[in-house]
C-alpha cells in the first residue's frame, strides 16, 4: 500500500456537498494524477467539519491547514502550491473575524480551540462510506469488548456511572433508561434511534449520521445487548437523503464484516438494524408519536405511562435514544466512564453539540463541554456578533425553549441551569440575536412554527397556541393592550399545564421567556406604539424633516399610495393615515430628509 | 469478505488498518509527538530536501518513533539547505542545516530519541515558520 504523506480531507456533509464538494474531489484527483502524485497524497471525502458557512472546506493533513470556501477551480493551485511546494494558498485560508488576519491552520482557530469532540469525534476525520477507516479508529471495538467481557448489567452500570443523559431534549439519564427496558420481560424488545431532528436549525444528528454512521450502529447494538433486544430501528426523516444513503452503506458493510447480523464476533449475540422513514413532522420526534408513526398509525402522541420501556413499538419494550446520545456510548466504553464523567458539571456530564446560528460570525456545529459559559460560546468560539452589533439574546431549545440574555452570559450551560434560566437544552439549537431583533417578533416566529406543527389532538395546544399567535400578531401591529399582555401570560400557563405532549407543554416557553426577560419591549409596543428594533412595520413611522426637505418631489412620485403631499420646492409631508410603511420614499430621498421613528 | 470471528480478529484488523488514518491521528495532537518540518522551497528541493523528507518519514516508522513530518515552504536559511526544524514534545524547536541522509540518521538517533544536541544547529534568531 502506498504510504501517503498527505491527506486532503474534503467535507462531504450535506451543507458542503450542496456546494460542489464532489466536483472538488474529482478535480483534486485529476491534478494529483497529472502531477504523478497519486502515491504521495490522497483525497478523502469526510463528514462535516462543523464550519458549514465557510464551506466547502478542505483540511490538509498533516499540517492541519484549513481552506474555506474552496471552488473546484482552486484544486490546481492547492496541488501545485501546497502539495508540491509546501506553501499554503493564502487567499483560501480562514480569516479571523476579530483579528482580520488569515489563520494558518485549524489548531489556531478560535472556533475549534474550546471544543471537545466526543459525539463528533469522527466527523470530518473519516470517510464515512469506508468501514475500514472506522475500524482503524476502533469502531466496533467497544461492542466487541462489551460482548466478550461485560454482562448486560455491567454495561448498563458503566453507562449509569458515566452520567450520560439523553441529548434529544429531555436529559433523562441514559443508563437508567436502559435498565428500565432491561427489566421489562418480553421475548422481543426493540432499540430505537430517534433521528427525526425536527427542531428548526438543528442539524447535529444529521451530521453524526453523515459523518460517522458506524458509531451509532455500534451503540445501538451495545444497547441491544444490554436490554436484551435483537432488533434496532432508526427513525429518520426522508428529507435526509445523504444520511440515509450513508446509513445504508454502513449497515451493509457492518453485516458483511460480521459486526452486525447473526452471531456477532462469534459471541452468539444477534443484532439487526433497519431504517424507518418519517415525513418530517416535528411532533413525530416525540417518542410515543414516533412509535405510532413507525407502526403505520397517525403520528400522534399518547399519554405516558406506559413508557416505551414497558410498552413501545408493537407494544413491546422499546428503548428510544437520540442519535447524539448513542454516538457518545462507544467512547464511554472504550475510554471509561470515569473519563466521561470527568468532563462537564456535577449533574450534566460530557459534552453537548450545538448548532450555532443567527447573528454570529462563526455559524456552524460546535461540541463543547457541559458547563461552558454562553460568553465563551458567543465571543470565543462564535467569534462575536456579526457586524459589530450589540448582543441581545440567544434562543436555546428551539421552539420549546426560551431565551438567555446578557445577564446569563456567565452562566455555565448545562441541563439544570438552562431550566433555571427559563429555557432548556432541547436538541441544541442556539440562535443568536442582536439589537436589530424584536423579541415580540421572535416569540411570534416560534409560535408560528408550533401552530403549524401541532398535531391537533388536544385543544390546549391546537386552539391555545393559535390564540397566543393572534395576540402576538396584534401586538406587533400596534393594536395590543395591557389586557393582552396579561392574557398572554395566563393562557401560556394554562397550555403548559394542560397540553397532552411535550410539544404543547413547552410551546409557550418562548412567549413566557421573552415576557420575563424583555417586558419593557412588550410595554413599548403596547403603550408607546414603538418597536425599538424597527422590525414591526406597522409601528414604524416615516417622517419628513421640513428643515431638510427641498421639495424635489422624488418621494411623492415614489409613493405607491399617494400618501405624500406638498408643492414643488416646498417641504413635503406624509399623511400617516394613508402610509403603508413601504419605505420607498425613504430610499428615494437624496437629502436624508426622511427618517424612521 | 470473511467475517470477523472474534474480538482478537477485530483488534488485529484494526492494527493492520491503522496506517490508513495514522497521519490524521497524529496531526490531531501534534504537540504530543515529535514534529519535524522540512523546508521545501525550490532551493530546498534542489539541494535534496525531498530525499531527506522521505527518509525521515520511512525511518521514524521503521524505528517505531511516533512523529509527524511536515513539509513547509521557505524556512529562510537558503544558505544552509536542506534545513529541518525538530520540535520535541514540550520543547522549543531546534533547526539543523545542511542535512543529508547521514545527518538525518544522526538527528534521529541522538536528538530525537535522546535529546542529545549535536553539530549543525542553526541560530534561533529566525522567524518561526508557523
Ligand atoms: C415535540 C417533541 C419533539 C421531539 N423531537 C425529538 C427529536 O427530533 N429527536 C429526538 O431525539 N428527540 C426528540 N424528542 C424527545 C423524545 O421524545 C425522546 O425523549 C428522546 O428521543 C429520547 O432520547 P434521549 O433520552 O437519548 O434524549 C421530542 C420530544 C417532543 C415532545
Ligand atoms: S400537545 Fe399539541 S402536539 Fe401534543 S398531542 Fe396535544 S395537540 Fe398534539
Ligand atoms: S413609506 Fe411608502 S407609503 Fe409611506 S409615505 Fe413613504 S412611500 Fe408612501
Amino acid at each position: 500500500m502506498a504510504s501517503y504523506k498527505m491527506h486532503l480531507l474534503v467535507c462531504g456533509g450535506t451543507g458542503c456537498k450542496s456546494s460542489d464538494s464532489m466536483l472538488i474531489v474529482d478535480k483534486l484527483n485529476e491534478e494529483l494524477k497529472s502531477h504523478n502524485l497519486v502515491d504521495e497524497a490522497k483525497v478523502v471525502m469526510t463528514g462535516c467539519f462543523g464550519f458549514c458557512e465557510q464551506g466547502p472546506i478542505i483540511k490538509v493533513i498533516p499540517d492541519n491547514t484549513f481552506y474555506t470556501k474552496v471552488k473546484p477551480e482552486d484544486a490546481k493551485e492547492i496541488i501545485e502550491e501546497h502539495v508540491i511546494k509546501g506553501r499554503s494558498v493564502k487567499r483560501l485560508l480562514y480569516v479571523d473575524p476579530k483579528e482580520h488576519a488569515r489563520v494558518s491552520d485549524s489548531k489556531h482557530m478560535g472556533f475549534y480551540k474550546k471544543q471537545i469532540r466526543i459525539a463528533l469525534r469522527n466527523c470530518g476525520f473519516l470517510d464515512p462510506e469506508n468501514i475500514e477507516e472506522s475500524i482503524a479508529r476502533e469502531a466496533y471495538g467497544a461492542l466487541g469488548k462489551v460482548l466478550s467481557e461485560y454482562t448486560p448489567q455491567q454495561t448498563i452500570d458503566k453507562i449509569k456511572k458515566s452520567g450520560l443523559r439523553g441529548r434529544g431534549g429531555g436529559g433523562f439519564p441514559t443508563g437508567l433508561k436502559w435498565e428500565l427496558a432491561a427489566k421489562s420481560v418480553a421475548e422481543q424488545k426493540y432499540v430505537i434511534c430517534n433521528a427525526d431532528e425536527g427542531d428548526p436549525g438543528a442539524f447535529m444528528d444529521r451530521s453524526v449520521l453523515e459523518g460517522d454512521p458506524h458509531s451509532v450502529l455500534e451503540a445501538m447494538a451495545i444497547c441491544g445487548y444490554s436490554i436484551g433486544a435483537s432488533k434496532g430501528l432508526i427513525y429518520i426523516r426522508a428529507e435526509y437523503p445523504l444520511a440515509i444513503k450513508r446509513l445504508k452503506i454502513a449497515i451493509a458493510q457492518a453485516m458483511e464484516y460480521g459486526l452486525l447480523g447473526k452471531d456477532i464476533m462469534g459471541t452468539g449475540f444477534d443484532f439487526e438494524i433497519e431504517l424507518r422513514y418519517g415525513a418530517g413532522a416535528f411532533v413525530c420526534g416525540e417518542e410515543t408519536a414516533l412509535i405510532h408513526s413507525m407502526e403505520g398509525e397517525r403520528g400522534e402522541p399518547t399519554f405516558k405511562p406506559p413508557f416505551p420501556a414497558v410498552s413501545g413499538y408493537l407494544k413491546k419494550p422499546s428503548n428510544v435514544n437520540n442519535v447524539e446520545t448513542f454516538a457518545c456510548v462507544p467512547v464511554i466504553i472504550l475510554k471509561g466512564e470515569e473519563w466521561f464523567s470527568s468532563i462537564g458539571t456535577e449533574k450534566s456530564k460530557g459534552t453537548k453539540v450545538f448548532a450555532l446560528a443567527g447573528k454570529i460570525n462563526n455559524v456552524g456545529l460546535i461540541e463543547v463541554p457541559m458547563g461552558i459559559t454562553l460568553r465563551e460560546i458567543i465571543y470565543e468560539i462564535g467569534g462575536g456578533i456579526k457586524n459589530g452589533k450589540k448582543f441581545k439574546a440567544v434562543q436555546t431549545g428551539g421552539p420549546s425553549g426560551g431565551c438567555l440574555t446578557e445577564k446569563h452570559l456567565e452562566t455555565p450551560i448545562d441541563y439544570d441551569n438552562l431550566i433555571a434560566a427559563g429555557s432548556m437544552m432541547g436538541s441544541g439549537g442556539m440562535i443568536v440575536m442582536d439589537e436589530d431583533d424584536c423579541m415580540v417578533q421572535i416569540a411570534k416566529f416560534f409560535l408560528e412554527f408550533t401552530v403549524e406543527e401541532s398535531c391537533g389532538k388536544c385543544s390546549p395546544c391546537r386552539i391555545g397556541n393559535k390564540r397566543l399567535h393572534e395576540i402576538l400578531t396584534k401586538i406587533t401591529e400596534g393594536k395590543g393592550t395591557m389586557e393582552d399582555l396579561e392574557l398572554l401570560k395566563s393562557l401560556s400557563n394554562v397550555i403548559k399545564d394542560t397540553a397532552l405532549c411535550g410539544l404543547g407543554q413547552t410551546s409557550p416557553n418562548p412567549v413566557l421567556s421573552t415576557l420575563n426577560n424583555f417586558w419593557d419591549e412588550y410595554l413599548e409596543h403596547v403603550v408607546e406604539g414603538k418597536c425599538r428594533a424597527g422590525q414591526c412595520t406597522a409601528l414604524k413611522k416615516y417622517i419628513i424633516d421640513p428643515e431638510k426637505c427641498i421639495g424635489c418631489t422624488a418621494c411623492a412620485r415614489a409613493c405607491p399610495v399617494n400618501a405624500i403631499e406638498g408643492d414643488k420646492k416646498m417641504p413635503h409631508e406624509i399623511k400617516q393615515e394613508l402610509c403603508i410603511k413601504c419605505g420607498s420614499c425613504y430610499e428615494k430621498c437624496k437629502f436624508n430628509a426622511i427618517s424612521i421613528k | 469478505m470473511e467475517k470477523i470471528k472474534n474480538l482478537a480478529d477485530l483488534r488485529k484488523m484494526k492494527d493492520n488498518l491503522q496506517n490508513k488514518i495514522d497521519l490524521r491521528e497524529k496531526s490531531d495532537s501534534p504537540e504530543a509527538i515529535v514534529q519535524i518540518k522540512v523546508g521545501m522551497a525550490t532551493s530546498g528541493i534542489a539541494s535534496g530536501a525531498k530525499e531527506v523528507m522521505n527518509y525521515m518519514i520511512e525511518e521514524l516508522d521503521k524505528r517505531n518513533i511516533k512523529g509527524l513530518v511536515l513539509q513547509v515552504g521557505d524556512m529562510g536559511y537558503c544558505y544552509a539547505e536542506p534545513t529541518i526544524e525538530v520540535t520535541r514534545p514540550g520543547e522549543s524547536p531546534v533547526v539543523f542545516g545542511y542535512v543529508d541522509i547521514a545527518k538525518a540518521n544522526e538527528i534521529i538517533e541522538k536528538y530525537i530519541k535522546n535529546g542529545e544536541l549535536l553539530d549543525g544547529i542553526l541560530p534561533a534568531n529566525y522567524e518561526s515558520i508557523k
